[in-house]
């Protein structure tokens, strides 16, 4: 693969900061919707170097931030079942449910694994017959391909002790609601690369500048490649046309990755789903259908879940839909922190308080 | 923390370990000795200025690329010696056994102690050993208490850092965590990507005996070079930055952590030091270090400011600034 | 939202392939991308590959990076 050297690197960032500034005329909200957005954009410092007047706010493309509680729990009470494993990316760990988390619940002997990848998960099953294997199926339309591909391998290796708990998110359903919402003020998205390398370009996202008039730009994940996308923003702002446009080229095609979605379709069908702070929103999540029953953990292995409780105080649903600053909540550093986090956006890496908390308000100077 | 249950996050190295050391350890134990809190203690036996550590091992696998459990038990203790200014000279070693444990493993373990020893110039001089039940640990457990000679004419001590010093870093970070996860995610490494273990007390005499002026010396195992750099901000009152582009990775570290999740900033290392050094030592101490093959990459990474105070941030590539915090709870391979 | 790193194909077979990021392998799924060749560019998510990588609109990418400084240096 082409690479740039660092001091290439350096200097077109400081071109494209440049021309950034000169478009900047007016405080414009730009949501990155993809919480590796987030952490890319604090990494590499990005909230610093561009104007006073472009604020980036995050979106609801985390997904340990969005599971509500509810999945946590469920979870949870699996995992206290002596026969089972509970197979899961590192990301869902740490997470708060009602009263629990997986890591806790492990501390207390839960036999809880990390898995990099799903495959990973049905080789667990493979090697513990005599256990069940509980696979949790969070993430977007990147990830849930995955899942859907996991579950056919299991069906093919003949497996009776793999099961998905499936809390996947669409990603279209989730911004068409936040653009329906009084209170939401986005002046153009950054479109997550990675799900778009998916579900395609163009129609998915045909709402957003016909419904919406809303200038959007799928971005890839390198700081010059975000900072490209931004000022594609702004220029797209300045000539009044708002447009979907492909920055992410080299990945992103137009009609996205058609085999990925026939597999994801193939064992999953949408359905409404709960998002953490933004409530329930129909055909915004993917249930596993009636022909791969077998493999449904809620199905196939019913089980008694605490009542779920939120949080008090805590203000991640305002958060993940763009209407305020992690700063700005009252829970924020003092009783929410990354070691013990209230709400979900402290848990995860990519969670935006997480990122405003570990990398500083992004605005940091010295 | 009272009705709380330790998780495998307070062994990370980082905030949750630093909480319950402050909340549970250092409040029972509580000593002017104690409270200084660095790597080895400073005691003086005698009219000898010694320093005195110990440290327990608990590496899964036992065995990796560029190691194994014996010979971290002696690099990490002779390190810890090394990094206050002393001489190690004598090691205890006592092994916690798994019923069932092959001897043979045993033996390789103890071999490569001997080795790692031999290389150090330090003797194991005293040990125990114990066996527990199947399951009551996993394998071989191993703990190493070392004592050294305080060279004279040296203070060094994580207070001693300065505005305006220098910040050098021996080599490439990550190597070590990184050798030894790989394996556990399927993640095949090319022979040459190695743990970085490394006995280094024979490269800080040297050091030493060159520049005595030298400030600061750390070895960021656990944690990583992040939660190394914060706890010496924090200790010394004063700032720190990082220069992104000075910052020695290799390329296939950089790809684990793409593909993980990871940041190599958090990695623990074992055979890597940094050293705080007034910048008029600078040149002829890099010159020292890249002479000694444990420090053949030294090179400066980033500089003590005068703010912000307790903190430490890092100037990215593209120009901007990243506050680094110290390390939350272990880093777990994630996809998002 | 989602990690993903791009890797060259070393060798397949089936749906289960070699894939060389960086010089780390990893056995990486076809199940997505069944028509993935080798010494192509994909990327990787979850053990997976999801998409190919277009070299020449990388190549674009950069040569777009470069425009722009082309661009500025005639401009200052």
């Amino acid at each position: 693969m082409p690479k740039m050297q660092a001091e290439e690197v350096r200097r077109t960032a400081d071109l494209l900061v440049e021309q950034i500034h000169r478009l900047s005329e007016r405080p414009l909200r730009f949501m990155e919707v993809c919480g590796t957005h987030t952490v890319a954009i604090f990494r590499a410092g990005i909230r610093q170097i561009l104007p006073p007047e472009i604020e980036l706010v995050s979106g609801p493309g985390c997904p340990v931030c969005v599971t509500p509680n509810q999945y946590l729990d469920t979870a949870i009470a699996y995992s206290r079942q002596q026969d089972v494993i509970i197979a899961t990316f590192g990301d869902m760990l740490r997470v708060p449910g009602s009263s629990s988390s997986l890591q806790r619940e492990k501390a207390e002997g839960a036999d809880v694994r990390i898995v990099y990848s799903p495959l990973d998960a049905v080789a667990m099953a493979q090697a513990h017959p005599d256990r069940k294997v509980i696979f949790l199926a969070v993430g977007f339309e990147t990830t849930a391909p995955t899942a859907a591909a996991a579950v056919l391998s299991a069906q093919k290796a003949g497996l009776k002790n793999f099961f998905v708990l499936s809390a996947h998110k669409l990603v279209p359903p989730a911004l068409a609601a936040l653009l329906q919402a009084p209170e939401t003020k986005v002046d153009g998205f950054l479109l997550p690369g990675h799900v778009s390398a998916i579900i395609g370009i163009d129609a998915p996202y045909r709402f957003l500048t016909e419904q919406f008039h809303t200038p959007a730009v799928v971005a890839g994940f390198e700081p010059l490649e975000i900072l490209r996308s931004v000022f594609m923003l702004l220029r797209q702002v300045q000539e009044g046309v708002p447009r979907l446009e492909n920055a992410y080229g080299k990945v992103v095609r137009t009609d996205g990755n058609p085999v990925a979605r026939k597999v994801l379709y193939s064992v999953y069908e949408t359905a409404a789903a709960e998002w953490r702070g933004i409530g329930s929103l129909p055909g915004s999540g993917l249930a596993v259908k009636e022909s791969y029953q077998a493999f449904d953990a809620v199905v196939q292995l019913p089980v008694t879940v605490e009542k779920t409780r939120e949080p008090v105080g805590c203000r991640c649903g305002e958060v993940l839909r763009g209407v305020t600053t992690p700063a700005n909540c009252p829970l924020f550093g003092k009783l929410c922190t990354p070691d013990h986090p209230v709400g979900s956006c402290m848990v995860s890496v990519e969670g935006s308080c997480a990122a405003w908390y570990k990398y500083g308000s992004g605005r940091w100077q010295l | 923390m009272k009705d709380g249950k330790i998780q495998m996050a307070h062994g990370s190295g980082g905030k949750m370990s630093h909480d319950l050391i402050a909340q549970v350890m250092v409040p029972a134990f509580s000593n002017e000795i104690l409270a200084e809190m660095h790597d080895a203690a400073a005691v003086t036996i005698g009219g000898a200025r010694l320093a005195f550590t110990t440290d327990s091992y608990v590496v899964k696998p036992l065995f990796f690329s560029g190691g194994d459990i014996g010979k971290l038990a002696v690099c990490g203790t002779v390190n810890d010696l090394a990094m206050s200014g002393a001489k190690p000279l004598y090691l205890s070693a006592g092994f916690v056994i798994e019923e069932g444990f092959s001897i043979a493993d045993l033996q390789r373990v103890t071999e490569s102690m001997r080795a790692a020893a031999a290389e150090a110039g330090v003797f194991i001089v005293t040990g125990d050993t114990k066996v527990v039940e199947r399951g009551a640990v996993d394998g071989l457990f191993i703990n190493t208490a070392g004592v050294g000679e305080k060279l004279t004419a040296t203070n060094i001590s994580a207070s001693q850092a300065r505005v305006g010093q220098d910040i050098i870093l021996s080599g490439f970070l990550g190597d070590h965590a990184i050798a030894v996860m790989s394996e556990r995610h399927g993640l095949v490494l090319p022979a040459e990507i190695a743990s970085d273990c490394a006995p280094l007390g024979g490269l800080v005499g040297e050091m030493l005996a060159a520049v005595p002026q030298i400030a600061v010396l750390r070895d960021p195992t656990r944690g990583g070079l992040a939660t190394t750099l914060n706890e010496i901000a924090k200790q010394a009152n004063v700032g720190i930055i990082l220069d992104e582009e000075k910052i020695p990775v290799r390329q296939e570290v950089q790809a684990v952590c793409a593909i993980l999740g990871f940041d190599p900033l958090y990695l623990a290392n074992e055979g890597k030091m940094v050293v705080f050094v007034e910048q008029e030592y600078t040149e002829r101490l890099l010159a020292v270090m890249r002479l000694h093959s444990y420090g053949r990459e030294a090179k400066v990474i980033g500089k003590v400011t005068d703010q912000p105070v307790g903190q430490v941030g890092m100037r990215t590539l593209i120009g901007g600034i990243r506050l680094l915090d110290m390390l939350t709870g272990d880093q777990l391979p994630r996809i998002c | 939202m989602c990690l993903a790193v791009p890797g060259k194909v070393l060798s397949r077979e089936d749906l289960m392939a070699v894939v060389d990021i960086n010089g780390v392998q990893r056995q990486t799924s076809l199940m997505l991308l069944p028509e993935a060749s080798i010494g192509e560019y994909v990327l990787v998510h979850a053990g997976f590959a999801i998409q190919t990588i277009d070299e020449e609109e990388a190549r674009q990418t950069l040569a777009l990076f470069k425009e722009l400084e082309q661009y500025a240096e005639n401009a200052g």
